[in-house]
């Protein structure tokens, strides 16, 4: 079936209501409802940790450490230091999902300046841009994360400038590919007939018509990175102890999995169903937005 | 074709030289030298500040990133090997020779003693991954790109979903538990030595695994958008409606043209598994160079480092290379002039 042409002044009259009715098209899709429900109940989980009945992350029980088995006082047993494992699933959760969209969020702004200054001016700009970025992506994504670490240390703020060296060229190409196909229309030459500045053709023109590419990118990449972060912690580069980590809780138990296998077993689906959560919601949405 | 080549060959190397300047630059922020790492935690303070000034290491970056250059293509000796040094470093291909990685002040070894092995072995490891992700993949994705939106693009879709979320290091541990520990029929590590008691076949199975888990599903969700951009064309409603057979309108029409834009992504899963292995060799013990990689960047080691990279960098430039041109080769529309 040949795709139907609209005409582009059709796509731009799209009102406010229709925005909103794009927002309830994901409501109808099953696999980003159960997307959503994931994300839902982890973010949840969460916000709600200070106020949880929960033993503490980082205490250690001495009496459960010869039984970590799940028991009435550990939901879900407790880890080789005797640690709740319960408490450190919801408290690693606050951990992964504040740096993981954190450091997104940051990507996203790096790469979309990229991908708009290299797509918009085109030129030596783009050609700048664009090879730099060829630079970055030549290199296997999880080494780049293992040498700035590694050389770097550990913290939030080092997580952050990593997953944005390593994403924003990614970002940046998809935004200028965009921008390439959306500057010879009609509608950015009346922009620049108007005189309107290039700020603000490319924020309030270019950029509301790249959305949804872009938000769905974003969620994948959250996922990307979460997996990241993980493995990060489970090679020992993640963010130091007082933290729980994901990723940690599997490392430091999985010299043990022949004995006690849960305490690598859950953290492991734990991260797996968050993941799985923003991948089925990216899907979900890019399905519900198809053009 | 030949001036195309060349300007693609140019650009590799001023790739692979930013990459290798990039590496060295953020090594610069290790705490503890070269000379340091050479003698080992027991040598003397003194010890450390004679070696470090017999290697100039205090010279601007720039000045070291140019004489590690220098000694990489042959022009000039390893500083490190030289007798007066005291370090009894050897290299038995001799001080000054092309492609000449330096000293791993990680393994006391030649970095070329130690790298190349490490790279055939996982040269093996991603060989085999490759050879069932090609097949999973494609199969996958012509299967669900068949019907777009129908139940078998839905069910084949949350499969491979699902399996892209499983990073390896979470994948290693469910496969270990499942097969290792409640079912023992596989080994739990990869030395690559039957000591153990495995036969060195059964030690593939599971690393394998867990590399092709992560990512045919990757590949399977490209084939199929693909594959539903291919169905979408007149030709394919020509076919159809001249009565042809579903079996042979996608053998015959679909499944070419669906193969041309994946290829380029097979390819590049290529420089995807090296990623992978980083995490895969760590969960079985797999001597490779993944873990290579791992442990010179946990331990400060440049000169491993650097060859690493530029091996790294080299295999992505080359599979992009690979890629462009098979693209060519099995799409006459964008022939370059």
């Amino acid at each position: 079936m040949a795709t139907l042409d609209i005409p582009d002044a059709v796509q731009v009259a799209r009102t406010k209501s229709q925005t909103r009715s794009n927002w309830m098209r994901i409501f109808y899709s099953r696999t980003a409802l159960v997307g959503l429900f994931l994300v839902t109940f982890w973010v949840a989980a969460a916000l709600l940790a200070p106020i949880l009945p929960l033993p503490s992350p980082t205490d250690s029980d001495v009496m459960a450490m010869a039984n970590p088995y799940p028991s009435a006082a550990h939901w879900l047993g407790t880890d080789i230091l005797g640690r709740d494992i319960l408490a450190r699933l919801i408290f690693g959760a606050r951990t992964v999902l504040s740096v993981a969209p954190l450091s997104v969020a940051v990507a996203m702004i790096v790469g979309i300046t990229m991908g708009m200054l290299a797509g918009y001016y085109g030129g030596w700009i783009d050609t700048v841009i664009s090879r730099f970025s060829d630079i970055i992506l030549a290199f296997p994504v999880l080494v780049i994360y293992v040498i700035l670490i590694a050389n770097i240390g550990p913290s939030v703020m080092n997580i952050v400038i990593a997953t944005t060296i390593a994403s924003a060229p990614g970002i940046g190409r998809i935004t200028r590919g965009l921008v390439l196909g959306l500057k010879e229309q009609e509608y950015i030459a009346a922009a620049r007939l108007r005189a309107e500045n290039t700020l603000y053709i490319m924020l309030v023109e270019l950029l509301p018509n790249c959305r949804s590419m872009l938000i769905v990118d974003a969620c994948l990449r959250i996922g990307y990175t979460i997996i990241t972060i993980g493995i990060l912690g489970f090679l020992g580069l993640g963010l130091p102890p007082p933290n729980p980590d994901w990723g940690g809780m599997v490392k430091e138990s999985v010299t043990v999995l022949n004995v006690w296998p849960l305490m690598s077993l859950i953290p492991s689906a734990a991260l797996v169903s968050l993941v799985l959560g923003f991948n089925l919601l990216a899907d979900g949405m890019r399905e519900a937005w198809k053009p | 074709m030949v001036k195309f080549l060349l300007n693609r060959l140019a650009m590799m190397l001023l790739t692979m030289l930013c990459a290798s300047f990039l590496v060295f630059a953020v090594c610069e922020y290790t705490p503890g030298s070269v000379a340091r790492k050479s003698l080992g935690p027991f040598a003397t303070q003194q010890q450390v500040d004679l070696l470090t000034a017999k290697l100039k290491a205090n010279d601007p970056l720039v000045v070291r990133y140019g004489r590690w250059l220098g000694v990489l293509v042959g022009a000039i000796p390893d500083p490190l090997q030289d007798p007066s040094t005291g370090l009894n470093f050897k290299d038995p291909r001799g001080a000054q020779y092309f492609g000449n990685f330096g000293y791993s002040t990680l393994n006391k070894l030649p970095v070329n003693d130690v790298i190349w092995n490490r790279l055939g072995n996982t040269a093996i490891l991603a060989g085999l991954a490759f050879l069932l992700i090609v097949p999973l993949s494609i199969i996958f994705g012509i299967l669900s790109g068949l019907k777009e939106g129908g139940a078998l693009d839905r069910t084949l879709s949350v499969i491979c979903i699902t399996f892209t979320s499983i990073p390896e290091f979470a994948s290693g541990v469910f496969l270990v538990t499942l097969f290792v520990i409640l079912w023992p029929i596989l080994p739990g590590t990869s030395p690559l030595t039957s000591d153990g008691g495995w036969a060195i076949p059964y030690q593939f199975v599971l690393p394998v695994a867990v590399l092709v888990i992560y990512d045919f599903g990757y590949v399977a969700r490209m084939i199929r958008v693909s594959m539903i951009a291919v169905m979408e064309r007149p030709y394919i409603r020509t076919a159809v409606l001249k009565g042809m057979s579903t079996r042979r309108v996608i053998l015959g029409h679909a499944l070419r043209n669906a193969m041309i834009a994946p290829f380029t992504v097979l390819l590049l899963q290529i420089n995807f598994l090296i990623s992978g292995v980083v995490v895969t060799e760590l969960v079985f013990a797999y001597p490779g160079f993944g873990r290579l990689i791992l442990e010179a960047s946990l331990f400060g080691d440049i000169s491993t480092l650097e060859a690493a990279t530029l091996i790294t960098v080299a295999i992505a430039v080359v599979t992009q290379l690979l890629g462009d041109l098979g693209y060519m080769l099995l799409d006459p529309r964008i022939r370059v002039r």
